[in-house]
């Protein structure tokens, strides 16, 4: 009767298999809510859009035909989309480092500052808080040729007014300069709260290891230590500049001869002034395949190379 | 190597005096330890001697030169951190050759690109290297070179920051509560690790803790200081044979010493629970003061069978521990006032009958250390007097 003892492990395992089903139906049951909401919201719309994407669908219309990718093809020959991608892109290499290194730049400075870092904070970030679409107009009106201070002052120092939005080479680095000036105080939060995170010992470490300015301490300590920081707002800052629209469609409408025209305004444009809904989609399509670009970047290269 | 001197150091933060008056000569290759509660003002200090923090008044003096205006690298100082600060990007080998990179190689070849412009850096990194090697070699963390600090144990983490600061041969080292995120056991090893170091190198090391069994064991002098003044300066036996103040007899020692409510008698000895030990008081009679007994230098006996001439406290066991080398017993006192004491004890097979009944603790006067209202030490000279006071026995109830 040696095999008596064995006899209660060897007869457990259906007891368990049915308590790790109910684990199963409990798991899946606490789950489904959040799942039904993430395919009503994401994935449904998503699938609408990629079946929209192959058809020719036109809002208000009673019938649409399938097209297959003739609509991919037919953005991919379209010298207005191209010319929109090209502009977002050339918008996102200027706002990207502008607002990044100058966020950065705020935040270090900050940082150390005592009594009077709640009141930059504040100012820094008061055009995160501001409607863009109101504050568009402000800019409008500041940088208009006649009447704007802008063009006052540069008048008065002797130079010719800049037609800033009416000059194709212009109207898109004003653009992206207002784009800096909106982003600039999110990524100085993103930033001091990075550093902030930085345990001061290293600093007093590096201080007595020989870090003598501020430069070897920015470069030994900060810098490197903002990595995953600096990561993250960097991704952040490259989707929402490629978001860009609500500067475009309140101050240039695409103009001057579609100097301007970007991404997100071109899909407007198609989809709600053209009514061409399938088209649009496929542009819709496109820019989500951008976003997700970005999106990889940061999981898999970069985020490999900051972690420690 | 170097001495380090302090001229009347003081420091407030905002109007809040945090040390006061510190004055203080470190022998050059000294083992000199700051221990104190928390909050007392001994990390400030090494701080100031760092030059992480500047002083309100006074002076410090490396090897006899005032370094008051010099930046922390520029006093040849080394500080180890209770947290290690190791810098978490960087692996092992960069982290101890750190302060070398610093001070050997320019601001511009340092610079990431243009750094590979210098003929003179792969040099210069070629002898960092070899001495990151040789320090490695010592502490015995030369595989552990390529790695980072988050992938190193506590004890590792602790041997890189020893590291960082040897690898530079700084005139001294400064140790800011450097073991107390290590375990019980790893501390007791790094403890005699760190002793061992410090007769090898021979360099002044300056060390802080709160630990009195790190200040004890290690130090050639203990500074014991509390409230941000230095109570008593000496070495860790004079610390606890001789405390000059009744803060210092509590803090040094386990278990704590027994202090004793105890005044001045008429004929100008100490009174201790109404009866006079053979111990002269040296303050006027009535003077209220305080006896300190040390837990280990009371031995307990069956009460009832004094022998002439000795002294006891009376009383009866609360609690017994048992550590397996010894016994520590919480006695309550017979006395009218109440209190209780501490004995710590051997082991002996006898000291089981001494659970149940009447006590006797016996102790020698001269162990008593007698501390006045202030807590300052009344003088030997004054106490040792008339060690023969007493004939007879004393059973103090």
């Amino acid at each position: 009767m040696t095999s008596a003892a064995a006899l209660p492990y060897v007869a457990s395992p259906p007891k368990r298999d049915r308590q790790r089903t109910i684990e199963r139906i409990a798991g899946v049951g606490f789950a489904f809510p959040a799942f039904l909401l993430l395919l009503l919201t994401n994935v449904v719309p998503l699938l609408v859009l990629l079946y929209l994407s192959f058809t020719d669908f036109k809002l208000g219309a009673l019938d649409m035909h399938f097209l297959g990718l003739d609509n991919f093809r037919k953005a991919l020959a379209d010298p207005v989309f191209r010319r929109s991608l090209a502009n977002t892109f050339v918008y996102v290499a200027i706002v990207l480092p502008g607002s990044v290194g100058l966020g950065l730049l705020i935040a270090v400075l900050l940082h150390r500052r005592k009594r009077t870092r709640s009141f930059y904070e504040v100012i820094y970030f008061l055009p995160v808080t501001s409607t863009l679409i109101a504050m568009a107009t402000v800019w409008q009106f500041i940088l208009h040729p006649r009447l704007g201070p802008v063009n006052g002052v540069l008048r008065a120092l002797g130079f010719d007014a800049i037609p800033f939005l009416s000059e194709p080479a212009y109207v898109l680095p004003t653009l992206a300069a207002i784009g800096i000036w909106q982003l600039v105080g999110f990524n100085m939060v993103l930033f001091l709260a990075g550093l902030s995170a930085i345990p001061r010992d290293l600093y007093e470490a590096a201080e007595v290891d020989g870090c003598r300015s501020g430069i070897d301490r920015f470069l030994t300590i900060t810098w490197p230590l903002l990595g995953p920081t600096t990561m993250f707002v960097i991704v952040t800052t490259s989707i929402t500049a490629f978001k860009v629209f609500d500067t475009v469609a309140v101050m240039t409408r695409g103009g001057p001869m579609g100097s301007s025209e970007v991404l997100l305004y071109a899909i407007y444009l198609e989809g709600y002034q053209y009514f061409h809904m399938g088209y649009a989609a496929a542009l819709t399509l496109i820019f989500l395949a951008f976003v997700l670009l970005f999106s990889i970047a940061q999981t898999f290269v970069l985020e490999r190379r900051v972690h420690y | 190597m170097a001495s380090v001197t302090l001229q009347s150091i003081g420091k407030s933060f905002g109007g809040t005096p945090v040390l006061s008056d510190i004055s203080l000569d470190v022998a050059d290759g000294e083992f000199l330890t700051l221990v104190g509660a928390s909050g007392c003002g001994k990390s400030t200090l090494i701080r100031i001697i760092a030059g992480l923090e500047p002083q309100s008044t006074g002076s410090v003096l490396i090897d006899g030169v005032p370094v008051d205006h010099l930046r922390p690298h520029e006093r040849q100082v080394a500080m180890v951190f209770q947290s290690y600060a190791l810098y978490p990007h960087m692996k092992v080998f960069a982290n101890i050759a750190l302060p070398l990179v610093m001070s050997r190689l320019r601001m511009v070849e340092r610079l990431p690109l243009l750094r590979l412009l210098s003929p003179r850096r792969r040099r210069v990194m070629a002898g960092i290297a070899d001495e990151v090697h040789a320090v490695a070699k010592q502490l015995q963390i030369e595989r552990l070179l390529d790695r980072r600090p988050s992938q190193l144990s506590g004890g590792q983490r602790q041997r890189v920051a020893l590291g960082r600061a040897m690898v530079r041969q700084p005139a001294a080292f400064l140790m800011d509560e450097p073991l107390s995120n290590l375990d019980a056991k790893l501390r007791v090893h790094m403890r005699s690790e760190l002793a061992e170091l410090h007769a090898r190198i021979g360099t002044t090391f300056i060390y802080v803790t709160h630990d009195q069994v790190e200040a004890m064991t290690m130090s050639d002098r203990v500074a014991m200081m509390d409230n941000g003044v230095i109570l008593q300066l000496g070495s860790p036996g004079d610390l606890y044979a001789r405390p000059a103040n009744v803060r210092v007899a509590q803090f040094i020692g386990t278990p704590a010493i027994n202090l004793l409510p105890a005044k001045a008698s008429a004929q100008g000895f100490v009174e201790l629970f109404g009866h006079e030990l053979p111990v002269r008081a040296g303050r006027s009679p009535g003077t209220a003061l305080t006896v300190g007994i040390r837990p280990e230098t009371l031995v307990p006996r069956p009460a009832g069978a004094l022998r002439p001439g000795t002294h006891a406290l009376i009383g009866r066991i609360r609690r017994s521990e048992n550590l397996g080398a010894g016994r520590i017993l919480y006695v309550d006192l017979a006395s009218p006032a109440g209190g209780s004491v501490t004995v710590a004890t051997g082991n002996e097979s006898d000291a089981a009958p001494l659970d149940t009944g009447d006590l006797a603790l016996l102790f020698a006067p001269t162990a008593c250390h007698v501390f006045d209202a202030d807590g300052q030490r009344v003088d030997d000279a004054d106490t040792i007097a008339a060690a023969t006071g007493g004939a007879r026995a004393r059973a103090l109830t």
